[in-house]
C-alpha cells in the first residue's frame, strides 16, 4: 500500500510539471494557426475537422486550417522536400492524420517532431497499456510520436435490396461471388482499402502458423500468400468486369453501389453506412457485415513534422481531438459516426454518459455486433501484397 | 533608349525569366532525378536504377501504349472533325453561330466535362437509363463505358474539348485564306469540294495550325485529371502512373516518377514526329492522287457525316453539363430514375464549402490574366514599334514550351526548386498558371493584333499623336474585342489548371479545379457536380463578357463589335 502511494505520488510530479508545461503549450499556440494536413476526400470527416476548428478557435485562440489532401503521402512528401531543401524550422506542415506505411516512413525517416502524446492533458482518458490497440500502428511502435483520434474497423456494406450479406468466411466468397456474377467488386488494391480487402482475406486464408506481426520475407510471403493466390484466382472471374477493372478507392465503389452497378461495398468506419444512407449516398436498404471470426482494425493518428512551424498548436489540436465531448460528438452518427479511442473504463460518468445517449439506427451496428479486431499485419505485408497483385493481375 | 526597346527589354526579360528559365531550370531537376541524382532524398547519382524501377512497373508498356493510342486518336479524331466540319460549314455564315455555341463547352474546364461525362456514359449513366425500358435491364449492364481498357471514354472525352478548341483555332486561320475564291477555282476545274479540301486548302491551312495541333497533342497525351476519371485503371494512362508515383508514401519512388517524367518527354517527341511524317506521307499522296486526274466528285455526302458526328460529340458535352447542373441540385438519383427522385438546394446553400475555392480561382485567374495581359501587349507593342513585327520566331517557340512539354516532367522539379526560394503559396499559384495563361493569351492575340490595319496607327501619327497615345486611343480600343476575347481565353485556361496549382501551392490553395478532381474520385457526386458547375460558369461568363462589352461600348461602330 506504501508503495502504491509513493507509486501515485511520484506519478503526479511530472503530471503536476506537466499543467506548467501545458499552459505554456497553450500560450504559445494563442493567435497562430495550424495547418492540418488531412485527407479531404469524406465530407462529413471534413465537417468535423471544420467543427473542431470553431472550437478550439473559441477555446484557445487557435486558428485550425484544413489543407485536404488527396492522398496522406503528399503530405509526406512535402515534409520530406523540407527537409531535404534545409528546412528546419517554420515547415508548412503543423499536424498531419496519419497512419500505417505513412507513419512508418515519417518515423524511418527521421521527419517526426518526437515524443508528445502523452503530454497531452487528454491522453489521460486513453489506454496506452502495451497492447492495446493506441501504442503500435500496423506493428510500429508509435512511442508517442503519433496522437490517436479516430478507431477503424474493417467492414463489408451489402445491399439487401438485391443480395444476401456475404459468407461468414472469406473462402466461401469465390462460390459466393460466382452466384452473383459482376455484382461484387472490391476497390483497387494500390487503395488502402482494396489492400485491405487482401490482408482480410489473407488474415483468414494464411496457413496455420504464419505470423503476420513479422515483417515478410520472400520465402515467408510466398508461404503465407499462396493460399490467398489461389482463392483470388477462383474469385476474380465473378467479379465485376470480370475482375479486369477496379474502383480506385471505397467512395468509388460506394458510388457504384448507389448507383445500382454493384452490390457491395467495404469500409473502415462501422458507421458509415448509417451515415451514407442519411446523406442520401446509400439506398436506405444497405447493411453493415463483419466476418465471423472478426475483421482488420487499426486507430487514426496525428502526427507533428520535426520542422513544423506552430508544434504548440498541433498539440493543442491533437489534445481537443481526444476531449472526451469531442469524441462523443464525432461517434454521433448525425455528425461522423466513427467510433471514440477513448477507453470507456477510464471515462467520468458525465462522459459515459454521453456517449451512452448517441443515437442509433438499423443500419449503425453495435460496438459488440463488430466482433473480434484482427490486427494490422507489419507494413512489409501490405506493400508486398499490393506489388504481387500489381504483377500478377495488372497487365 | 527609345520607348520600344525600354518595353521590349522589359518585356523580354519577363517573357524569358519568368517562363523560359524557370521551365528549364524544373525540367534540369527532374532530368537529373531521373538519372538517380535527387540530393533531398538522399539519392547522388548518375545511377540508372530509376529507369530499371520504372521498367519493372507492371503494366508499364500497356500503359505507356495506352497514353500514346487515347492522345493520339482523340488529337486526330479531333482534327478529322473540325476540319471536315469547317469545310462543311464554311461559307453558310455558321462561323459566327459557332463560335457562340461552342463558348461553354470551350469555357468548360477538362475536369467538369470529365465528371459529366462519366455520368452520361457509365453503365448506369444517363444514355443507359434512357435505354433501360426499351432494352428491359432490371440492372445496369456489366459493360464498361467509362474506364474501358481500350480508352475510348477518354478518347471522347478528350475530344468533347480539344474539337471546340480546334473549330475555333481553324476557323481563325482560315480566315486567312481566300477559300471563297480558290473553291471557286477548284470546283471550276471540276474537282469537288472534298478534293479542294484536301489537296488546295488544307496544305495552306496546315502550317497555320500545326501548332495548336501540337499542342493539343501534348495535352492529351499527357494529361492526368481527366484520365483519372475517364480513363482504364489496370493499368491507368503513363501520366496517372507518374502522378501515383510521385505520391507514393516511398519517397524513393520520385527517382522512377522522375524517369517516368523524362519518358514522357521522349514518347512526346517520337509522336511529334510521326505526326510530321504523317503529315509528309499525306501531302506526298494527296500530290500522287492529284497527278492521276482524281477529282473526288460525289464526296460530299461523306463529308456530310464530319459535322454530324462532331454535332453529336458537341451534344454529348452539353449533355455531360447539364447532368452536373442536375446532380448538383440531387439529394439521391439512382438507377433507373431519369430524374432525381429528390432534389434539394443544400449543396448550393453550403457556401462556406465552395466560396473560398471559387473565390481562389477567380482570383487567381483574374491575376495571372491580367499579368500575362500586360506582358503580351508589351510584346507586341514593342515589336510593333521597333519594326519588328512578326520576327520573333524565339520568341514563339519559347512560348509554346510549357504548352508542348508533359506538365508533370517540368512541375515536380520546379516544387523543389521552389522549397529553397519560398515564394507565398497564392503568388506560386498566380505564377505557375501565368506559364500557362500567357501562352494561350499571346496565341489567341498574336493574329487578330497583326491583322489590326496598320493605317488606323499611321493616321493617328499623321495627326500628331505620339506612340504611347496611338496605343491607348487607338490600337487598344481598336482590339479591344480580340484582346478581351483573349484575356477570356486565359482566364479559362487559368480556372481549368490542376497540377500547376497542386504542385506550387503546396496544397495550400484550394481551387475549384482542385476541389473538383478531389471530389471526383467518388465521395459524394453532388458536392462535385457543385464545384465542377462552378467551374464551368466561371470562365463562360468571362467569355459571355467578352463577347458583350464590345459590342455594348462600340455599339456604333459595326465594324468593332465583338467580331473577335
Amino acid at each position: 500500500m506504501k508503495s502504491f502511494i509513493t507509486a501515485a505520488f511520484l506519478a503526479l510530479i511530472p503530471a503536476i510539471a506537466s499543467a506548467d508545461d501545458w499552459d505554456a503549450t497553450l500560450e504559445a499556440a494563442r493567435g497562430r494557426t495550424v495547418h492540418f494536413h488531412a485527407w479531404g476526400g469524406d465530407e462529413r470527416t471534413n465537417a468535423f475537422i471544420s467543427w473542431v476548428g470553431d472550437r478550439v478557435e473559441a477555446a484557445h485562440g487557435v486558428t485550425l486550417r484544413h489543407v485536404k489532401l488527396g492522398d496522406t503521402a503528399e503530405a509526406v512528401a512535402r515534409v520530406l522536400a523540407e527537409k531535404a531543401a534545409g528546412r528546419g524550422s517554420g515547415g508548412s506542415v503543423d499536424l498531419i492524420w496519419i497512419n500505417g506505411p505513412n507513419f512508418a516512413a515519417m518515423k524511418e525517416q527521421g521527419l517526426l517532431y518526437g515524443p508528445f502524446a502523452g503530454s497531452l492533458p487528454n491522453a489521460r482518458w486513453l489506454d496506452l497499456s502495451p497492447g492495446s490497440a493506441n501504442v503500435t500502428d500496423f506493428t510500429v511502435p508509435v512511442e508517442g510520436l503519433e496522437a490517436p483520434w479516430r478507431l477503424a474497423k474493417f467492414v463489408f456494406l451489402h445491399d439487401t435490396a438485391r443480395i444476401g450479406p456475404p459468407p461468414a468466411e472469406m473462402a466461401g466468397w469465390p462460390d459466393w461471388a460466382a452466384a452473383h456474377p459482376g455484382r461484387i467488386t472490391h476497390p483497387d488494391p494500390a487503395n488502402f482499402m482494396g489492400a485491405t480487402f487482401l490482408k482480410q482475406a489473407l488474415a483468414e486464408l494464411a496457413p496455420e502458423g504464419t505470423d503476420l506481426s513479422v515483417p515478410p520475407t520472400d520465402a515467408t510471403f510466398a508461404a503465407a500468400t499462396a493460399p490467398l493466390w489461389d482463392w483470388y484466382d477462383a474469385l476474380r472471374p465473378h467479379l465485376w468486369r470480370g475482375g479486369t477493372s477496379f474502383p480506385a478507392s471505397q467512395f468509388a465503389q460506394r458510388q457504384l453501389l448507389n448507383d445500382g452497378e454493384i452490390d457491395l461495398s467495404m469500409s473502415f468506419d462501422p458507421a458509415s453506412a448509417a451515415a451514407a444512407i442519411r446523406d442520401g449516398l446509400l439506398p436506405p436498404s444497405v447493411r453493415v457485415h463483419v466476418p465471423a471470426k472478426g475483421s482488420i482494425g487499426n486507430v487514426s493518428f496525428v502526427v507533428i513534422p520535426f520542422n513544423a512551424a506552430n508544434p504548440e498548436g498541433a498539440k493543442v489540436v491533437a489534445d481537443a481531438l481526444l476531449d472526451p465531448e469531442v469524441q462523443a460528438h464525432m461517434q454521433d452518427i448525425r455528425v461522423l459516426g466513427a467510433f471514440s479511442v477513448l477507453d470507456p473504463g477510464k471515462l467520468a460518468p458525465q462522459a459515459r454518459a454521453d456517449f451512452a445517449a448517441l443515437p442509433s439506427g438499423p443500419a449503425l451496428p453495435r460496438l459488440e455486433d463488430l466482433g473480434p479486431v484482427l490486427p494490422e499485419p507489419a507494413p512489409g505485408w501490405m506493400t508486398q501484397l499490393e506489388a504481387e497483385w500489381q504483377r500478377r493481375y495488372a497487365r | 533608349m527609345t520607348s520600344g526597346g525600354l518595353l521590349r527589354a522589359v518585356a523580354g526579360t519577363a517573357i524569358l525569366g519568368g517562363l523560359g528559365l524557370p521551365v528549364l531550370l524544373g525540367l534540369g531537376h527532374g532530368i537529373a532525378a531521373a538519372f538517380g541524382h535527387f540530393p533531398a532524398i538522399g539519392a547522388h547519382g548518375p545511377d540508372l536504377r530509376p529507369w530499371r524501377e520504372l521498367l519493372e512497373m507492371p503494366g508499364l508498356g500497356r500503359a505507356v501504349l495506352l497514353a500514346l493510342w487515347t492522345g493520339m486518336a482523340a488529337t486526330g479524331l479531333s482534327f478529322l472533325l473540325a476540319t471536315g466540319t469547317l469545310a462543311a460549314l464554311h461559307g453558310r455564315g455558321a462561323a459566327r453561330g459557332l463560335r457562340r455555341v461552342l463558348a461553354p463547352l470551350l469555357a468548360a474546364p477538362h475536369a467538369a466535362i470529365a465528371i459529366g461525362l462519366a455520368f452520361v456514359l457509365a453503365p448506369s449513366g444517363w444514355i443507359a437509363r434512357a435505354l433501360a425500358p426499351l432494352l428491359g435491364w432490371a440492372r445496369p449492364p456489366d459493360i464498361a463505358t467509362t474506364g474501358d481498357p481500350l480508352g475510348l471514354a477518354l478518347i471522347l472525352g478528350l475530344t468533347a474539348k480539344e474539337l471546340p478548341f480546334l473549330l475555333l483555332m481553324f476557323s481563325a486561320a482560315l480566315t486567312r485564306i481566300p477559300v471563297g475564291a480558290q473553291m471557286a477555282a477548284g470546283r471550276a476545274l471540276g474537282y469537288g469540294r472534298t478534293a479542294v479540301w484536301l489537296w488546295v486548302l488544307l496544305p495552306q491551312f496546315w502550317p497555320q495550325i500545326r501548332l495548336p495541333v501540337m499542342v493539343v497533342l501534348a495535352f492529351s497525351v499527357s494529361v492526368v485529371d481527366m484520365a483519372l476519371i475517364l480513363g482504364p485503371s489496370a493499368p491507368p494512362t503513363l501520366p496517372v502512373m507518374i502522378a501515383r508515383l510521385s505520391s507514393d508514401p516511398d519517397l524513393q519512388a520520385l527517382l522512377p516518377a522522375s524517369a517516368g517524367g523524362v519518358l514522357q518527354l521522349v514518347l512526346l517527341a517520337g509522336t511529334f514526329a510521326a505526326a510530321a511524317v504523317l503529315a509528309r506521307i499525306a501531302g506526298a499522296a494527296g500530290r500522287a492522287f492529284l497527278r492521276r486526274g482524281h477529282r473526288l466528285r460525289g464526296t460530299g455526302r461523306t463529308l456530310a457525316l464530319l459535322p454530324a458526328a462532331s454535332a453529336g460529340i458537341v451534344l454529348m458535352a452539353f449533355l455531360a453539363l447539364a447532368a452536373l447542373l442536375v446532380w448538383s441540385a440531387a439529394f439521391s438519383w439512382r438507377w433507373p430514375e431519369l430524374f432525381p427522385a429528390q432534389l434539394t438546394w443544400r449543396h448550393w446553400l453550403d457556401a462556406g464549402r465552395w466560396g473560398w475555392p471559387a473565390g481562389a480561382s477567380a482570383l487567381i485567374a483574374l491575376a495571372s490574366t491580367g499579368l500575362a495581359l500586360a506582358a503580351a501587349v508589351a510584346w507586341l507593342e514593342s515589336a510593333d514599334r521597333l519594326g519588328r513585327r512578326g520576327r520573333d520566331r524565339w520568341l514563339a517557340a519559347a512560348i509554346h514550351v510549357p504548352l508542348l512539354l508533359p506538365q508533370l516532367s517540368f512541375l515536380t522539379g520546379l516544387s523543389g526548386l521552389m522549397i529553397r526560394a519560398p515564394l507565398p503559396p497564392l503568388a506560386a499559384v498566380i505564377w505557375g498558371h501565368w506559364l500557362f495563361v500567357f501562352p494561350y493569351l499571346m496565341i489567341a492575340l498574336k493574329g487578330p493584333w497583326e491583322a489590326a490595319d496598320p493605317r488606323l496607327e499611321c493616321s493617328a501619327a499623321a495627326l500628331g499623336a505620339g506612340s504611347w497615345r496611338r496605343l491607348w486611343r487607338v490600337k487598344l480600343p481598336v482590339l479591344l474585342a480580340p484582346l478581351l476575347t483573349a484575356a477570356a481565353v486565359g482566364f479559362a485556361v487559368s480556372v481549368a489548371q490542376y497540377l500547376p496549382t497542386l504542385f506550387l501551392g503546396g496544397g495550400r490553395i484550394e481551387t475549384l479545379t482542385t476541389e473538383a478532381v478531389a471530389l471526383a474520385s467518388g465521395s459524394d457526386r453532388r458536392v462535385a457536380a457543385v464545384h465542377a458547375v462552378l467551374q464551368a460558369l466561371l470562365p463562360w461568363g468571362a467569355f459571355l463578357a467578352a463577347l458583350a462589352v464590345p459590342a455594348i461600348l462600340h455599339r456604333e461602330r459595326r465594324g468593332l463589335g465583338g467580331a473577335a
